[in-house]
C-alpha cells in the first residue's frame, strides 16, 4: 500500500514533468556594437561607441490540439551609456482561442498592418519602441482584446485596447535623438483618462486574386506623438510628447504580378491639429537567379507624401526612395538591403545599409549602418545629422 | 494548350484502346494513372528534416513540418513552419499551388508579425539555402509537364517505366527531367535534372518507402546530389499522417499567422 504521500510525490513529479514538457522555450540572446562617426551635437551625448546586451526568451505552451494557447515573450535591453534605452518590455502575453469562424486573442501582443518597406504608414496598433532603433520596426508590447471574424468574403478584426503605451525616447546621454531631449516623463494627454483611454480599431482584410486589401480604422490615442517645445526651471529646453485623441482610415494593397510587387498604403487621419491625408506607394522587382547564379536581386522604389508638409509629425512628408536587396540564397541564409532616402523639400538624404549571415546552426551577425547628408535645420532629420553609425549584432538563438 | 492537354488527359483511357500509343501519350497516361492512385488522402502531416552537405563535409540542418491539404481539380494547399536553424524559427510559409495559373504565396516573419505575400515565380530558386529548388518540392500537377516514355528499366531490381518529362511553366530552372516510375508503386524512384543548358544538374534518390492507409507510398528519405556544384542535402521524412480533418481554414493567411 502507497501512502499519501507518495501518492502525493508521485503527483508532483507527474505535474512537473508535464508541465516541463508541455510548453516551450526559444528565443534569442545578443550583443550590439555601435560607432559612431563624429562626436554629437550635444556634449552630454558623451560616447562614440556604445555596447548593449539584449535578451528576449520566448515560452509558447499549446493544448487543444493546438486550438488554444499561451505565449509569453519578455524582452531586455541593458545599455552601456543610455539609461532610457536599457528597459524591460513584455512584447507578448497573450492568450489565443481558435474556432472554425473566430479567432479570439487576450493580452499584450504585437500586430503588423501594411505593406511598404521604407516606411510603416498604416500600421498603428502597437507604440514604437524607439530607443531601439529608427525603423519603427521594433514596437512595445500592446493590452488589448483582439476577435477576428473570419468569413469567406474577408476576415473582420476588432481590438479594444484599455491601455495606452507611451513612445519611450533616448535619454538625455543617448544618440540617435531629437535636439533638445524629449522628455517621457512630461507626457501630456488631450484625453483626461491619459494612457487609460480605451482606444479602438477594426480592420477588414482579404486577398483577390492576386491582389491583398487592407481597410482599416482607429479611433484613440495617436501613437505619435506632437512634440511641443518648453523649458525647464534651470531654462534648459526640452520637448514635450503630446498625445491627441484621433480618427484615422487606412487602406493597404499589394499587387503581386509575377516578378513585380506593387504596393499602396494611404491614410487620412484627423484630431492631430490639422486634418491630413498621407501615402505610401512604391514597387519592388525581383530579379531571380542573376548572372545564372542563386543570387536574387531585388530593386525597389517607394515614394511618401504628406499633406501637412513642414508640420509633419513624421520625417517623411515628401520624399523619395530607392534601394536594393541582395538575396545569396546560400546556406547561410546570406541577405543585403540597401537603401537612400532622398527629402525632395530639404535635400536632406538618409542612406541605409543592412545585411546578415547565420554563423553555424545557432548565430547570427547582423550589420547595420546608417548615414544622415545635408540635412537642413528645419528638417525633423535634423537632430541626428551627427549620429551616422555602423552597428554590428551578434545572436545566439536557441 | 493546357486546357488541350487536360482534355487529352480526360480522353487518353477512352482512346488508347482504339490506336497505337505514341510515346508521348505513353507518358502521359502513366503521369495520369500515378496521379490517380494518389488521389484521395485527403490531407498530410509530416515533419522534415534537411541535412545539408557541401564539398568539404560540412553540413547544416533544416527541420521544418509540413502540412497539406488536397485540392481535387486544382493545385494543392501547403503549409511550411520552420523549426531550425532557431533564427527562423517560427517563419512559415503558405502555398496555394494552381495547376494552370501562378501560385498564391505568402511568408510569415515572426519577428515582426508581419504576412508578406510574395512572388511566386522564383520556382527555380534553392529552397533554404539546400540543393532542392521551390519547383522540387511543390505539389505534381499532370499539367505541370509535358511527357514522353522512353523505355522500361529494371534499378535496384524493381521495374520501372522510365519517362522524360517537359516543364511547362516558362521560369522553370529545367529544360527536361527523366523519371524512374516504379511499376508497382507508380511512385518515383530516381528522378535527374537536367538546366537550362540541357546538362545534368542534380539527381534525386527516393528511399525506404511505406505504404500508409493500404494505398500511399511515402519515401522515408530523398537524398539529392547536385553534380555540378558537389553539394547534396539529405531530405529525412518521419511522422507522417493522413486524414487530419483539416480544410480550406487551415490553409489561410489568419491559420500562417499562428503557425507552429
Amino acid at each position: 500500500m502507497r501512502t499519501f504521500k507518495q501518492y502525493l510525490f508521485l503527483f508532483l513529479i507527474t505535474s512537473v514533468s508535464t508541465l516541463s514538457s508541455a510548453g516551450e522555450w526559444s528565443g534569442f540572446a545578443g550583443l550590439e556594437f555601435r560607432g559612431f562617426n563624429q562626436t554629437a551635437q550635444d556634449t552630454r551625448q558623451d560616447h562614440d561607441t556604445n555596447f548593449s546586451f539584449v535578451f528576449e526568451p520566448e515560452y509558447f505552451h499549446e493544448w487543444d490540439d493546438g486550438d488554444q494557447s499561451i505565449a509569453f515573450v519578455p524582452y531586455v535591453r541593458v545599455d552601456e551609456n543610455d539609461n532610457e534605452r536599457t528597459h524591460f518590455d513584455i512584447r507578448e502575453l497573450a492568450y489565443l482561442k481558435v474556432e472554425e469562424n473566430w479567432e479570439l486573442r487576450l493580452g499584450i501582443r504585437k500586430v503588423f498592418w501594411g505593406v511598404t518597406e521604407f516606411q510603416h504608414l498604416v500600421d498603428i496598433i502597437n507604440q514604437t519602441d524607439l530607443v531601439e532603433n529608427l525603423d519603427f520596426e521594433d514596437k512595445l508590447g500592446q493590452p488589448m482584446v483582439n476577435l477576428a471574424l473570419i468569413n469567406d468574403w474577408g476576415t473582420v478584426d476588432l481590438f479594444v485596447m484599455p491601455y495606452f503605451r507611451e513612445r519611450y525616447f533616448p535619454g538625455t546621454s543617448g544618440r540617435l535623438r531629437s535636439i533638445p531631449e524629449t522628455r517621457q516623463d512630461q507626457s501630456q494627454f488631450e484625453s483626461a483618462a491619459k494612457e487609460k483611454h480605451i482606444d479602438f480599431a477594426a480592420r477588414y482584410s482579404h486577398y483577390f486574386g492576386d491582389w491583398d486589401i487592407g481597410l482599416a480604422h482607429f479611433y484613440g490615442t495617436s501613437r505619435d506623438p506632437r512634440l511641443l517645445f518648453s523649458t525647464d526651471s534651470n531654462g534648459n529646453p526640452f520637448l514635450i510628447p503630446f498625445y491627441d485623441i484621433i480618427n484615422q482610415t487606412s487602406v493597404d494593397i499589394q499587387a503581386t504580378k509575377g516578378n513585380m510587387l506593387w504596393k499602396f498604403e494611404g491614410l487620412h487621419r484627423s484630431g492631430q491639429e490639422t486634418t491630413y491625408n498621407a501615402l505610401a506607394a512604391g514597387f519592388e522587382y525581383t530579379f531571380i537567379g542573376i548572372m545564372d547564379t542563386a543570387l536574387d536581386l531585388g530593386v525597389l522604389s517607394e515614394y511618401f507624401y504628406d499633406d501637412r508638409d513642414e508640420l509633419s509629425t513624421q520625417i517623411f512628408e515628401d520624399d523619395i526612395a530607392i534601394g536594393a536587396r541582395l538575396a545569396f540564397n546560400d546556406v547561410q541564409s546570406s541577405e543585403a538591403l540597401i537603401g537612400l532616402v532622398w527629402d525632395r523639400d530639404s535635400g536632406g538624404k538618409f542612406f541605409n545599409i543592412e545585411a546578415s549571415r547565420r554563423l553555424g546552426d545557432s548565430w547570427l551577425l547582423e550589420l547595420q549602418g546608417r548615414f544622415f547628408f545635408s540635412q537642413k535645420r528645419s528638417d525633423l532629420a535634423f537632430t541626428v545629422n551627427r549620429d551616422d553609425y555602423t552597428e554590428l549584432f551578434l545572436t545566439y538563438n536557441f | 494548350m493546357k486546357k488541350i492537354s487536360i482534355l487529352a488527359i480526360l480522353l487518353t483511357p477512352l482512346l488508347s484502346p482504339a490506336y497505337a500509343e505514341t510515346p508521348e501519350e505513353k507518358g502521359l497516361a502513366i503521369a495520369v494513372e500515378a496521379d490517380t492512385r494518389d488521389t484521395g488522402w485527403t490531407d498530410q502531416f509530416a515533419d522534415m528534416s534537411m541535412l545539408l552537405k557541401n564539398k568539404q563535409g560540412d553540413s547544416s540542418e533544416r527541420v521544418m513540418n509540413i502540412t497539406t491539404l488536397e485540392v481535387p481539380a486544382d493545385g494543392d494547399k501547403s503549409l511550411i513552419t520552420f523549426d531550425n536553424p532557431k533564427d527562423i524559427k517560427g517563419t512559415a510559409f503558405l502555398s496555394h499551388t494552381h495547376s494552370l495559373t501562378p501560385d498564391d504565396q505568402w511568408l510569415y516573419l515572426p519577428a515582426l508579425k508581419r504576412v508578406k505575400r510574395i512572388s511566386s515565380s522564383n520556382k527555380s530558386g534553392p529552397f533554404v539555402g539546400s540543393e532542392y529548388a521551390y519547383e522540387d518540392l511543390s505539389s505534381q500537377e499532370v499539367e505541370k509537364y509535358k511527357y514522353k516514355w522512353l523505355r522500361d528499366e529494371t534499378i535496384d531490381g524493381r521495374d520501372c517505366f522510365v519517362i522524360e518529362r517537359y516543364p511547362q511553366y516558362e521560369h522553370s530552372g529545367y529544360t527536361r527531367q527523366i523519371v524512374w516510375l516504379d511499376k508497382e508503386m507508380y511512385q518515383p524512384l530516381k528522378l535527374e535534372f537536367f538546366d537550362r543548358k540541357n546538362s545534368q544538374l542534380k539527381t534525386l534518390q527516393f528511399l525506404n518507402y511505406k505504404q500508409y492507409l493500404d494505398q500511399y507510398w511515402r519515401p522515408g528519405g530523398m537524398q539529392m546530389i547536385n553534380h555540378q556544384n558537389g553539394k547534396s542535402t539529405m531530405l529525412t521524412w518521419t511522422n507522417y499522417k493522413f486524414k487530419n480533418g483539416l480544410s480550406d481554414r487551415d490553409f489561410d493567411k489568419n491559420t500562417l499567422k499562428r503557425a507552429r
